[in-house]
């Protein structure tokens, strides 16, 4: 191979400078694209990061939602969802497997069930061809903030002082000054009652999603799990003085004793129903259908159980049904995904419900 | 002895271009969607997913044909060093082209996530669902895509250096273009 022509010095220095500026270039880039250079970006650590920062740290449990039980059971479409969405488990008979799991709201694993705080229900159903659906539901219709960003200044501001232990006054204040949308959250907590068991509450999605039918077209939807045991009110006034765990146990006694079941409604949203905003609600008057049922069977401990080991992740959707334009949702996926690695990655003690014996009674 | 040719099989080559483009492409992309929570994330996954398991394939091929035809020799002026580090830079490049979508697919599946590639087409688990090894996966799956990072910026580096400054005939060998014969790049 013939030698090329030497380089000058200059060239040499030239060349070299070029390649440097080159990798350093694409080095600046991947920099940015990883949000490195720029810290202020809302990244799902920081939001799991204000979750800890609210609650503490407690190592092996979800970083909401920390308390909770698995349940195992079916859902059975009646065929009247096929119109709205081609997702397989809406088809006439139907029957697909689903794990669950109720939980208190919050990040304190041990916290006692006597709060006022959400009553949540998570599912994940199993549909033939391997896909699944899973969906977090809480029993207030209406979320306390539309944003990510609005949801990590809410953290913020109500994170207890740690000289305290309770939020300062001014910073909440200053908050909700400026958040309409959280006071309507809030007042709706106080005027509406705490359902006396987790048998008895409804469970909405909340956040809207689209429903997709065999045809292509996109509905917005919002839905929610009815249960078919009568409503029953907890009264507030005596939340403080009962068992820690009385909620659990409720469930798990009422399951022993046979399965409770739910109707899954979907609600149609109506022009100018925003698909976006999960602190508003729609209208009482829109188009509602009937679904299918969801039959529960029985209540594990999380600790062996087939809920703790994965996360109900909002958007992990069959075909038929996919996410709606509302800004959470991506936000939700990310902060669970990251919620879930952190925990599955220390190790987990026993829950608070395996650590009472009345309540590891109740589920044998 | 096999006579060495000058320059990689067009194959070669142009598996190497079209998966250059890709590798960097998702590198770029998983760290972004890694590090939003805005709706972009479900996008830039929705196509993460697929294009990693699609390299997987495209290494495996890549293989296949660097096994079935001898890449050209290095110039035998070149230190013996280099030419170490050259073979050992590009055995970690297929170990971390092979790793990544391996790992990836390996966290989903300890983690219990679906892998729903398409409506119908949802890919068995490759492990069983394990907490603890998602985890330490999820972690293997940032560690080795930032290794593989720097390892192509070397590699890029090497490269420039061989076109500009060396000018012996490697970066040619590679090149997307033909040569014309008789030229050494
Ligand atoms: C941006 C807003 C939200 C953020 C950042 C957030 C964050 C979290 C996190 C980090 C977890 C723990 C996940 C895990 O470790 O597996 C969780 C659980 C949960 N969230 Fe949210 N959440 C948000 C909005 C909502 C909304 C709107 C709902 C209501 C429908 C909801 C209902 C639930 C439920 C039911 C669980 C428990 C799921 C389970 O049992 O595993 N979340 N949330
Ligand atoms: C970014 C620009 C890139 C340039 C300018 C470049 C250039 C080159 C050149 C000139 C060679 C030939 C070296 C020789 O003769 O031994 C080569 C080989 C190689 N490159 Fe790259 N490359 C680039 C990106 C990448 C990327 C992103 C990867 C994979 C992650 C990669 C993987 C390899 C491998 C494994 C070889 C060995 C030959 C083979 O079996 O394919 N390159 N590259
Ligand atoms: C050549 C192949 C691949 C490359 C170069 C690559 C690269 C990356 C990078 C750089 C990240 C960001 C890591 C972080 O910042 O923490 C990432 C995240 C991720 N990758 Fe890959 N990846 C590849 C293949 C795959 C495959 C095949 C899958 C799954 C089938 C996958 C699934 C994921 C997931 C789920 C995340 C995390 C997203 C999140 O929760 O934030 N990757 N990947």
């Amino acid at each position: 191979m013939p030698t090329p022509e030497p380089l000058s010095a200059g060239q040499r220095t030239l060349r070299l400078t070029a390649i440097a500026l080159i990798a350093g270039a694409l080095a600046l880039a991947f920099a940015a694209s990883a949000g490195w250079l720029t810290p202020a970006r809302l990244t799902p650590g920081r939001i799991v990061d204000a979750l800890q920062g609210h609650d503490g740290l407690h190592p092996g449990f979800r970083r909401a939602h920390a308390k909770g039980v698995c349940v195992i059971g079916e859902f059975a479409g009646n065929g009247a969802g096929a119109a709205l969405s081609k997702a397989a488990l809406f088809a006439a008979g139907a029957r697909v497997p689903v794990v669950g799991r109720f939980s208190t709201g919050g990040g304190i694993p041990d916290a006692p069930d006597g709060r006022v705080v959400f009553h949540s229900m998570a599912l994940s159903f199993t549909l033939p061809d391997g896909s699944q659906w899973r969906t977090g539901m809480n029993h207030v219709p209406i979320f306390p903030v539309a944003t990510p960003q609005d949801f990590l200044a809410f953290q913020l501001a109500t994170r207890p002082a740690p000289a305290t232990g309770k939020p300062d006054p001014a910073r909440v204040a200053a908050y909700l000054a400026a958040h309409p949308e959280t006071r309507a959250f809030m007042a709706w907590l106080r005027e509406h009652p705490l359902p006396s068991s987790f048998a008895n509450g409804t469970y909405y999605s909340v956040n809207a999603f689209r429903f997709i039918d065999a045809a292509g077209t996109a509905r917005t939807v919002r839905w929610r799990m009815q249960p078919e045991a009568p409503f029953a009110e907890l009264d507030k006034a005596t939340l403080a003085q009962r068992d820690a765990d009385f909620l659990f146990a409720d469930l798990a006694t009422r399951l022993r004793a046979g399965p409770l079941r739910w109707q899954l409604i979907v609600t149609l949203a109506g022009p100018g129903d925003a698909g976006n905003d999960a602190t508003r609600p729609w209208p009482a008057d829109r188009r509602e259908l009937t679904l299918g049922t969801l039959t529960l069977e029985r209540a594990t401990l999380e600790d062996d159980g087939p809920c703790r080991d994965l996360t109900f992740d909002p958007l992990i959707l069959p075909a038929g049904i996919a996410a709606s334009d509302d800004p959470l949702l991506a936000a939700r996926s990310a902060a669970y995904a990251r919620s879930f690695t952190r925990r599955a990655g220390e190790p987990a003690p026993r829950s608070a419900l395996a650590r009472d014996p009345s309540f590891r009674e109740t589920v044998r | 002895m096999n006579a060495r040719p000058a320059s990689f099989h067009p194959y070669a080559r142009l598996l190497h271009w079209s998966m250059a483009i890709l590798i960097v492409a998702m590198l770029f992309v998983g760290v972004g969607m890694a590090s939003t929570v805005s709706p972009l994330r479900q996008t830039l996954l929705a196509l993460h997913r697929p294009l990693g398991l699609a390299l997987l394939v495209l290494v495996a091929l890549r293989l296949a044909v660097r096994l079935r035809h001898r890449p050209p020799p290095l110039p035998a002026a070149l230190p013996a060093w280099q030419r170490h580090a050259a073979g050992a830079s590009h055995g970690l490049l297929y170990g971390l082209m092979f790793a990544l979508p391996l790992v990836g697919w390996a966290m989903l599946s300890a983690g219990d996530y679906p892998l729903t590639l398409a409506p119908g087409l949802t890919l068995p688990p490759i492990v069983p669902r394990d907490a603890a090894l998602y985890a330490l996966r999820r972690r293997a799956h940032t560690a080795l895509a930032l290794l593989l990072f720097g390892t192509v910026l070397l590699h890029l580096a090497a490269a420039l250096q061989h076109a500009w400054l060396r000018r012996d005939g490697v970066m040619a060998s590679m090149a997307p273009w033909r040569r014309r014969p008789g030229q050494s790049g």
